[in-house]
């Protein structure tokens, strides 16, 4: 035997039991990815079968009028999803209407106007935003902004718009602070990062030369945006804004602090309200029976109502995007 | 109005050039002298830039730029990169304003107006000075819109005047034929060739005085290629063009002048048969005949 054969043995052996080692090494991380990946089917399903079972004596108690009945009354055992609902959507649209033209503003002025030097401290700040947690914005909103809100900008907007027809129903009630005025604020506040963050990152990737093109034409900055960043990331917009929404309507905490758990369905966004979510947050802790059944059916549709949005969002998406690509020829 | 000083007008004399920019600001005319026939050629200036000094901040990108753009006739500008041919060009339609820390002394008159001056209308000049890019450029919207946008910026048209507008930039641009039947879809969706040539159209459609072309072809197959430099060729008769490029025969096609830069100065400037036939300068002729760097 000479030699050269030993070492060729020995590395043949060597690489033989790589092979084998890789070969099961790829056979784990098969399965462990395969499971990993099954893990959230699980889960969900677990989380919908759970929501199903428990919501069940409460639909079938009230069946269809549960979605209508504005009731909630543990005295009397009877209940309907109908203020909660409201208030949830209610709430929503008030963050968005306060939550989109801010973030818009900002990204505008982070990817458009502002020098370097406040690029980055701004954009900084935006992402702390998104890292407080809920709870301190409840405890600002409570301690802080609606004491301040019903001294200082509640009386003015009820005796400047409460005058107005149709609206002025909307700016009426008592200035305590805490109110669904209050907390679709506090909402707006809160998912400002989230659309702000998403909205600068996609203006950030129009092309240089796509926006020297319009200036070229002689387009002013305003016109830039409106005219050609907006319609180029306008999927990526509306992903950011559904993000926002998604947020909005599950907030918590926050809205718990501010909102001030009535069961009410009035006009005046003054009045104290209710969410889904803050009348799961207040009422689990004392609730059994049916009234825990309905508590779990409001979860259920909170579930929907979010499924539906994002489902919604993704549609929209893929809309936009066929039409932006247009039909090749 | 800017005040050489010696030193300054020192520099610009260092740099050689044939074609002298001595230009009033009210007539806009040039002698041109050109070496090879010694016959006075009088030409119409569109564009007249004198002592053009541009920085990237602390770094000189452009030095003591003289020279004059002849209107309705087509100026090449060639170089290695990084010359400063696009620099150079983007300066025309003050691009590099959206830039902070970016700036150009000196003076470029067109009609009479210093470009260069703070008080114009950036918004105006662009109007009047259209810009085609190294790559297309369609806006994400339809043919039609591509088009009608930037007239719509200036001009309160009806929906007739409009579509007049439209075709006729879509057929000076030679894409009537090819799109008439489709001015809804999206200008996203045409070929390379024809976005190119969708750019050139909303360009014309706003009726500049001078069009500056940014290397037009390089992302086109050769095909597209001939097809905008015809093009550039049937322009010349109602814009005054500028245009950058890498392909010196494409050049030697197009234009009627041809500027040679290198390291950010004007090396030579002359009828483009002169620059490509017999050059004055020994770095113009190491670089049309490939000999360079």
């Amino acid at each position: 035997m000479s030699t050269p054969t030993n070492t060729g043995d020995a590395s043949a052996s060597y690489y033989e039991r790589a092979r084998l080692w890789g070969l099961w090494g790829d056979r784990l991380f098969k399965g462990l990815s395969v499971f990993f990946g099954l893990l959230v089917l699980l889960i969900i399903a677990g989380i919908i079968i759970m929501l199903l079972i428990g919501a069940m004596p409460a639909l079938q108690q009230f069946g269809f009028s549960f979605l209508t009945n504005a009731e909630w009354d543990p005295v009397n055992d009877e209940y309907g999803a109908l203020v909660p609902m409201v208030g949830t959507l209610v709430s929503a649209l008030i963050a968005m209407l306060i939550g989109v033209p801010v973030s818009f503003g900002i990204a505008l002025f982070l990817t458009q106007m502002a020098p370097d030097w406040i690029k980055r401290p701004v954009g900084t700040a935006i992402e702390l935003l998104a890292a407080i947690p809920s709870i301190i914005y409840g405890m600002w909103g409570l301690f802080f902004f609606a004491p301040f809100f019903a001294d200082h900008i509640q009386p003015w907007m009820t005796s400047n718009l409460g005058g107005i027809p149709l609206i002025g129903a909307l700016f009426q009630g008592p200035p305590i602070g805490v109110s669904m005025f209050t907390a679709g604020v506090i909402l707006g506040i809160m998912i400002i990062p989230f659309i702000a963050s998403v909205m600068r990152d996609v203006f950030e990737i129009v092309p240089q030369v796509l926006k020297e093109s319009a200036y070229g034409m002689g387009c002013t900055t305003w016109e830039v945006v409106w005219n050609v960043v907006l319609p180029y990331t306008k999927a990526g917009v509306v992903g950011g804004i559904m993000l926002g929404l998604g947020r909005a309507l599950g907030e918590t905490m926050a809205v718990t602090f501010v909102i001030g758990n009535a069961h009410n369905l009035t006009w005046g966004l003054f009045n104290p309200g209710n969410t889904i979510a803050s009348t799961l947050a207040n009422e689990f802790n004392e609730a059994s029976g049916l009234q825990i059944s309905s508590l779990i059916a409001l979860g259920l549709i909170l579930f929907i109502v979010t499924f539906i949005v994002l489902s919604l969002s993704k549609w929209m998406l893929v809309k936009l995007g066929e039409r932006q690509e247009g039909k090749k020829t | 109005m800017t005040t050489m000083t010696t030193g300054e007008q020192d520099a610009a004399k260092s740099v050689t050039f044939n074609m002298s920019a001595a230009v009033s600001n009210t007539a806009q005319r040039e002698t041109i002298e050109s070496k090879t026939d010694g016959i006075r050629h009088v030409l119409n200036v569109k564009m007249a830039i004198r002592n053009l000094n541009f920085f990237y901040g602390k770094f000189q990108g452009l030095h003591s730029i003289n020279m004059g753009i002849p209107a309705n006739q087509v100026t090449a500008f060639i170089g290695p990169s990084g010359c400063g041919k696009s620099t150079l060009l983007r300066t025309f339609n003050r691009m590099y304003d959206l830039y902070p820390g970016q700036h150009a002394e000196g003076e470029i008159v067109m009609d009479g107006q210093n470009i260069l001056s703070k008080g114009i209308d950036l918004n105006m000049l662009r109007a009047q000075i259209g810009m085609v890019f190294q790559k297309p450029t369609p806006f994400p919207m339809s043919i039609y819109d591509n088009i009608a946008f930037g007239v719509k910026l200036y001009e309160n048209f009806g929906k007739a005047e409009m579509d007049e507008r439209v075709e006729w930039s879509l057929r000076k641009a030679a894409l009537w034929d090819e799109v008439k039947d489709k001015l809804k879809q999206s200008g996203m969706a045409l070929s390379g060739g024809q976005q190119q040539r969708l750019c050139i159209a909303r360009t014309i459609a706003v009726r500049p005085k001078v069009i500056l072309f940014d290397e037009p072809t390089s992302a086109l197959d050769p095909i597209s290629t001939l097809k905008i430099e015809e093009l550039i060729h049937e322009l010349k008769g109602e814009f005054t063009i500028a245009i950058v490029t890498h392909n010196m025969q494409q050049a030697a096609r197009v234009s009627d002048y041809t500027a040679f830069m290198y390291l950010g100065k004007l090396v030579e400037y002359d009828h483009t048969d002169v620059i490509f036939t017999h050059p004055d300068r020994k770095e113009t002729e190491d670089y049309i005949t490939g000999r360079f760097g």
